[in-house]
């Protein structure tokens, strides 16, 4: 295993751990500067209360809340992705499934921290687990997201393990102890691999029931009120598939940059966004099936309660954020990704920005207008958000771009013992594999064309 | 255990707003800024909702005095990750300040929008401060509120019985809004006690709920207009 090749092959894998540039720095400081002024307005709104926000009566979710749906959407980029991918033993996941996990559990603390950031009370947080009470849809959130964080990152550092060997024995210093203790004695023996591949392939299974549950239990927040156009049962399934949606879209993005930034132009080749082109063009499909089945049966149903809201979104107050959302959810990724000679990397890269900004203002389409609209006729709501609301969400971007660039500064952000697996065994394995699709037993096939073992 | 319930006479309301003074001050509700008024940031547990029905010529306005509507079945009490919001054993809906994270769950899941949110820490005008109602909390910033019926005002009553050495009596207790409605609107009584005049009214074939398709069982009955 540790001959000449090996030591020198994946070399670029290797190359952000063990350098850093200017580059990285400067984006840093620009990321922290930003951090430093979302926090800034985080001590403002404790100091002076949620009046600092653009939140009223009826009005009392915005900002936070959109992206507490908005970031745990995000996190089903990962985890899910690379299960599937990982079950349905697809190839082309090798390089891109340990960017993906990242994301999910990186992007996951945000979505928590937003729903901190939206209590009238943050310092009695606790008390969602000292006073549970298992009635309201909340407690099914925090015990879901919960199960959801633990799991998918044991999922994320299991695979990690080999690698993190890898790099005990290659760098020096402080590293070395970390890695040797993260590792967990890594010796690379046929018996460790073998039970590393069964508890990959056990939390493969156990995640995606866990990750369709969180984003399931997400929608029910709102499903499970009386309000118009939020009591809906299509909307656990339509989460999910919004969060999926969003989660390829921003794996797109981050390998994107990753191939730019860390010269993986080998590792991340046109064919893997390719796949994922296709993969976030059946979500587009999807999406619309379920919008389009959504407002037609509000539309249809015709009650008055239901209609106001509807009506807010198609030709009133919200109407330019709902069309922007059709436009950017629907329209353009649909032109890109349809047609072969734009899915290119630029053109799912485009897609995908697209794809995100507009399932942004799908969160915002569904949490501010059935606010605005409740059904006792008093004056409706206004929503302006202010600095602050911009200024924590600005923040919530920039310190999750942070915290996944420092991860790539001490994990290989490809798995590199994935990549050398497939290498040695997968053509291979997935040869054999393709004769047992065939007709015919594995063994007649080979000797029927002349093949001997 | 008394089941406390209000009828409010439509025919009678002139929605001159004395009742949702009276509650402002029996509540130690604080006095927001005009432009955080402007911005739907009142806290007025009871309120006058004007609806206007039709289009003109034919153009008709109610005024509907809107409390709690201490329903038998709240939404806002199932939403409640902490159990902060709750209905006691006579039927009122209460909220426990030092419980309540904030969340505003229960704001959003009330399709009457009784709850209201603490934007700030509460004000008032020196003046104003320094005549406090001593028998209710103020509320501190970050925690929802809402019309408790003027529960304190019944903790008195059943002192006050209790040293006299008798029963609750019809009467004994009233929240403010009643109290103070100066064309006798609001009736207050004990909606299980067939002998009150509130479960009498009640009977009235003009007796109605809002949203009562909603399922949710207010304690607060209308009696609708022409009677």
């Amino acid at each position: 295993m540790h001959d000449e090749k090996a030591n020198t092959e994946d070399t670029i894998l290797f190359q952000p751990i063990v350098q850093t540039g200017k580059r990285f720095y400067i984006t840093a400081m620009v990321l922290l500067l930003i951090i430093i002024w979302a926090f800034y307005a985080w001590i403002y709104q404790l100091r002076y209360g949620l009046g600092v926000t653009g939140l009223n009566r009826p009005v009392f979710w915005g900002f936070y809340i959109i992206n507490f749906v908005f970031f745990i959407g995000i996190s089903h980029a990962g985890t899910l992705i690379s299960a599937i991918l990982r079950l349905a033993l697809a190839e082309w996941r090798r390089s891109i499934t340990r960017a993906a996990e990242a994301i999910t559990v990186l992007v996951l603390f945000f979505g928590v921290a937003n729903v901190l950031l939206d209590l009238g009370r943050p310092d009695r947080a606790l008390f969602v687990i000292k006073h549970a009470n298992f009635r309201s849809p909340l407690l099914w959130d925090v015990t879901s997201i919960t199960t959801y964080l633990t799991a998918s990152s044991i999922y994320l550092y299991l695979p990690l393990i080999p690698d993190i060997a890898l790099l005990r024995d290659r760098v020096s210093g402080w590293r070395r102890g970390l890695y040797r203790t993260l590792a967990l004695g890594w010796r690379d023996t046929e018996k460790q691999k073998k039970r590393l591949n069964r508890a990959i392939a056990v939390m493969a299974v156990l995640v995606i029931p866990i990750a369709v549950s969180v984003h399931t239990v997400v929608s029910w927040v709102f499903a499970m009120t009386i309000q118009p156009m939020w009591h809906s049962t299509i909307f656990g399934p339509y989460f999910v598939i919004g969060a999926i949606f969003s989660g390829i879209a921003s794996i797109i993005i981050a390998m994107a940059i990753l191939r730019r930034v860390y010269h993986l132009e080998d590792y991340l080749k046109p064919i893997h966004f390719n796949n994922l082109g296709l993969l976030l063009l059946v979500m587009t499909l999807l999406w619309f099936y379920f919008t389009f089945g959504e407002f037609l049966t509000t539309y249809y149903g015709a009650e008055p309660t239901h209609l106001s809201v509807f009506y807010s979104k198609i030709s009133g107050r919200y109407s330019v954020e709902f069309w922007a959302m059709v436009l950017f959810c629907f329209v353009i990724p649909l032109i890109i990704l349809s047609i072969q000679r734009t899915r290119t990397i630029t053109g799912t890269v485009i897609a995908s920005a697209s794809v995100v900004i507009g399932m942004w203002l799908e969160r915002f389409a569904i949490v501010v207008p059935t606010l605005s609209n409740p059904r006792l006729p008093y004056e409706r709501g206004l929503y302006h958000p202010t600095w602050v609301e911009w200024s924590l969400m600005a923040g919530c971007f920039a310190a999750f771009f942070l915290v996944y660039m420092i991860f790539t500064k001490f994990f290989p952000i490809v798995s590199i013992w994935e990549i050398r697996e497939g290498r040695e065994s997968a053509l291979k394995e997935a040869e054999k594999r393709i004769k047992t699709y065939l007709p015919g037993k594995v063994a007649e096939i080979e000797t029927a064309r002349g093949e001997t073992k | 255990m008394p089941q406390w319930g209000m009828i409010i006479n439509l025919d009678k309301c002139t929605g001159c707003q004395a009742c949702v003074v009276a509650c402002q001050i029996e509540n130690n509700n604080p006095i927001p800024r005009p432009e955080e008024v402007a911005y739907g940031r009142t806290i007025s547990w009871m309120e006058i909702i004007p609806v206007i029905e039709g289009e003109y010529p034919r153009v008709k306005t109610r005024f509907i005095p809107r409390p709690c509507m201490q329903c038998d079945n709240p939404p806002c009490i199932k939403v409640c990750p902490t159990g902060a919001t709750y209905e006691n054993k006579e039927g009122i809906v209460t909220q426990i300040y030092a419980r309540c994270i904030g969340c505003r769950y229960c704001a959003n899941n009330c399709p009457y929008g009784v709850k209201y949110f603490n934007w700030y820490k509460p004000e008032w005008p020196k003046e104003i401060k320094e005549s406090l109602n001593p028998d209710v909390p103020i509320r501190p910033k970050g925690v929802i509120e809402k019309c408790t019926f003027c529960n304190h005002r019944l903790q008195k009553a059943k002192e006050k019985a209790k040293a006299e050495g008798r029963e609750l009596a019809e009467g004994d207790y009233v929240p403010a809004c009643v109290e103070v409605c100066p064309s006798k609107a609001m009736y207050f009584g004990d909606l299980d006690d067939t002998n009150s005049q509130v479960s009498k009214l009640a009977e009235s074939r003009r007796a109605f709920r809002l949203l009562e398709e909603l399922g949710t069982k207010p304690r607060v009955i209308y009696l609708s207009e022409g009677g």
